[in-house]
């Protein structure tokens, strides 16, 4: 057991540090610092992908012979560190984190060499078709069909909670291409172009009145069989180890410990009949009671770290990581709500839009404070309810 | 003790069940929140004619003479119909302070035009750093010869921009901290220096930050009149009786919440049954069905603490601020717990703007944060046990 770390991260902070320091723009801190969600505003965050690609620091985690920068685990957490003290906006997950490692994982040298260039540079935006109206939660029930056609299948079907899709140009998506047998065995993993015919995309409104999610329709769209990842019918695997990557690929605990400290700086800031939020016990208990979560998990997710590099594979811990890391999010917005008081009940939409002109009628610290909130909401519902992995850690780990 | 309600407040109940399945459905409110106005003038008729306006005042300026155990009833209903009428700041959080506080002339001007639908208030206490804290109130009101010079800002006044006149609470004496030298003055919005800058808060409602630059106004313009409140304490103690509107108000909006509560419990309730995911109603998944409990029974302890705080406070007012505080502190906890869950489970759907749910979810994350929240009112709580 060791817990020092040693002089070289100490010289490899100091570079991504000057890195960072000398090429983000104002404009992409602001994006970063207005970001109510973890799908910060797309241009901005392309922007700062591109400056990061430029350096080959796109996709940290990726293998070093597609793009990848050939960190250890306590590099690509460091990096990860330095790019939330400045402010940066998170990239846009769904390429860099999902498609990507499925590529990597599962794609055949021709969409290797196709795929990864584009999504590291930026020039493609990805969606993920998984959700359905009918198949949420119960995933494997999805019901959009792809029949076969020559080289071709044609596509009919809904998905819905995409994210971003209008922005997207492509989509990575799971079919149904066999009515037989389990549900998961009919299942078959599509990478597809937004602009084929027959596919529209209509927007869904969140209640913090944010356009994040869309509904996409698939009528009679033709989809080429090489577009294929994986074999026909074997999806599933692709999606559990995209799913996987989803839960468990991130690191919770450096943003968490980052979003607390925001919160602070707030309460510090908030002044109540001539002292402080922050200076209120009560306060200050409960943010003792949530960093000291935030380390416990931050702990655990160092073990799978450390399990990670001895070569063990992410298993149903990511599960575990999932759920603590979306509920300590969840309460961390909820201290916030707490310190900023009366001043989270102006609707600010129009003023937290990066390079919004609209004056602000709170103070600037607690522009953001009700719509993380309201967002956070999602989080133990989306990438698998924490309903959903807490059933999982029941099967798998204690074997219930 | 007898927790049923009278003939009258059976009929009140029915009447404002009605005017809710009638005229606020979900499409219809979500619309209103929207228009320039927030809220539809003819509705607001509605509420006047149905005598909705006049339940707590006296009779002598035209009123009912209600109790708040029959605002309590009202609200608890249109709370399900997602209110975003001025009800509460005209009714309780001005009308009730003229009541309280004002001359026998303004009481007769403004509660009986209030009784009637004829005028909107608004009050405007809330400061940067006065967080619930009255005391901390500063802005000033400077005397001169023929009345006052006002000068400050407030914030979060709700449906102010509906207002025909304004409440205004500034300081005629004392400093910052001191409970005694507040006073409250009856305003024109119109008023020469006044800059009203109007939004939306989250839950649909309007409200307003509003400045106040030079204003000059008459001595008549002070609720109680100007000999009682230049006197320190005053007999009008503008302190107290702002207190007690305070705590109407979280009477108010605790009945509204429990109202928000049972509809949120009972949609989702009713869509764990029809919702289905892995070949069944996810209704029938016990975790669900452990949760669903949990939210009834924080409905069922709202509504029961709700009645304890009415109660307690129609029997005194002064030895009330325990029982009120408590509510305050139970409706902000179980609102939560109850929002919350009923986003959940309503999956991504609970997420979105087309369905209701998030609408109620906002509206009770608000009321948390109105008059107090959770830890503010867990605190006042402590300094009486």
């Amino acid at each position: 057991m060791d817990l020092t770390i040693g002089l070289k991260y100490h010289e490899f902070r100091e570079q991504i540090q000057k890195f960072i320091r000398e090429n983000i723009t104002d404009d992409i801190r602001e994006a970063g610092r207005l970001a109510t969600s973890v799908f910060a505003e797309p241009k901005r965050a392309m922007a700062w992908q591109k400056i990061l690609y430029k350096q080959g620091w796109a996709a940290p985690h990726w293998p070093k012979q597609f793009g990848g920068t050939g960190w250890d685990v306590v590099e690509r957490s460091i990096f990860a560190q330095e790019c939330l003290k400045a402010n940066a906006p998170p990239l846009i997950p769904m390429s860099l984190l999902m498609c990507g490692p499925c590529i990597i994982g599962y794609g055949t040298e021709e969409q290797k060499a196709e795929y990864l260039p584009k999504i590291l540079s930026g020039q493609d935006f990805w969606c993920q078709g998984y959700s359905e109206p009918g198949a949420g939660s119960d995933l494997a029930s999805l019901q959009t069909f792809a029949e076969s056609d020559g080289d071709d299948y044609i596509v009919n079907g809904t998905k819905i909670w995409t994210t971003y899709a209008q922005y997207a140009n492509k989509m990575f998506c799971l079919v149904r291409t066999s009515r037989e047998g389990k549900p998961q065995q009919g299942i078959t993993f599509l990478l597809l172009d937004m602009n084929t015919p027959g596919i529209s995309v209509e927007p869904i409104i969140g209640l913090d009145q944010v356009h994040e999610q869309n509904t996409v329709f698939f009528d009679n769209v033709r989809i080429p069989k090489a577009n294929r990842i994986g074999k026909e019918n074997d999806g599933w695997s692709v999606a559990k180890y995209l799913l996987m990557f989803e839960r468990g690929g991130q690191e919770y605990a450096p943003a968490l410990h980052f979003q607390l400290a925001e919160v602070r700086n707030i309460a510090e800031q908030v002044d109540v009949a001539g002292t402080s939020v922050w200076q209120n016990p009560f306060f200050k208990r409960k943010y003792c009671e949530l960093e000291i979560e935030i380390s416990a998990l931050e702990f655990t997710e160092n073990r799978i770290k450390s399990a990670l590099t001895n070569g063990q594979n992410p298993g149903p811990e990511a599960s575990m990581t999932k759920i603590r890391g979306t509920e300590i999010t969840q309460a961390i917005t909820e201290l916030a709500l707490e310190a900023v008081g009366e001043f989270a009940l102006p609707l600010q939409v129009d003023v937290i839009e990066p390079g919004s002109t609209c004056v602000s009628v709170v103070p600037e610290y607690a522009q953001t404070v009700m719509p993380k909130y309201l967002n956070a909401r999602a989080t133990s519902i989306y990438g698998g309810s924490n309903e959903v992995q807490r059933g999982i850690i029941a099967k798998m780990v204690l074997g219930l | 003790m007898d927790f049923s309600l009278s003939e009258e407040q059976r009929m009140l109940k029915d009447s404002a069940a009605r005017f809710v399945k009638k005229e606020c459905q979900f499409e219809q409110r979500r619309e209103q929140m929207r228009s320039p106005l927030g809220y539809s003038d003819e509705q607001w008729a509605q509420m006047a004619e149905l005598g909705w306006l006049c339940i707590p005042f006296n009779e002598e300026y035209g009123g009912l003479g209600g109790s708040l155990v029959d605002v309590m009833v009202l609200l608890e209903e249109l709370g399900k119909g997602l209110m975003v009428e001025p009800w509460l700041s005209t009714v309780i959080l001005s009308g009730r302070l003229i009541e309280m506080l004002g001359t026998e002339q303004q009481k007769q001007e403004v509660i009986t035009a209030v009784c009637s639908g004829q005028m909107k208030l608004a009050l405007a206490y809330s400061e940067v750093g006065v967080r619930q804290q009255l005391a901390a109130i500063s802005m000033e009101a400077t005397p001169r010869a023929d009345g006052f010079v006002l000068n400050g800002e407030k914030t979060l006044v709700l449906s102010a921009q509906a207002a025909d006149q304004l409440l205004v609470v500034a300081r005629t004496s004392g400093k910052a901290g001191d409970e005694q030298g507040l006073s409250v003055f009856l305003i024109d919005p119109n008023a020469e220096g006044i800059t009203l800058s109007g939004y939306a808060t989250v839950d649909g409602y309007r409200a307003a930050n509003i400045t106040f630059d030079n204003v000059q106004v008459s001595g008549s313009a002070v609720v109680g009149g100007v000999e009682t409140s230049l006197n320190d304490v005053g007999l009008n103690n503008a302190f107290d009786s702002l207190q007690v509107v305070m705590n109407e108000a979280i009477l108010a909006v605790g009945a509204e919440a429990v109202g928000v509560m049972d509809l949120l419990y009972q949609t989702t309730l009713e869509y764990t049954k029809i919702r289905k995911q892995f070949g069944v109603p996810i209704g029938k998944f016990q975790v669900l069905q452990h949760r669903l409990v949990d939210v009834f029974m924080q409905c069922e302890q709202s509504r029961s603490v709700l009645l304890m705080a009415v109660l307690h406070y129609v029997e005194s007012v002064k030895e009330s601020n325990k029982s009120i505080s408590g509510l305050k502190v139970q409706i902000g906890k179980s609102g939560r717990q109850v929002g919350q869950e009923a986003i959940q489970l309503h999956g991504g759907m609970g997420m979105t703007d087309e369905l209701d749910v998030g609408y109620y979810f906002k509206r009770l994350t608000c009321i948390d944060a109105l008059f107090g929240n959770v830890d503010f009112h867990l605190e006042r709580y402590a300094t009486l046990v």
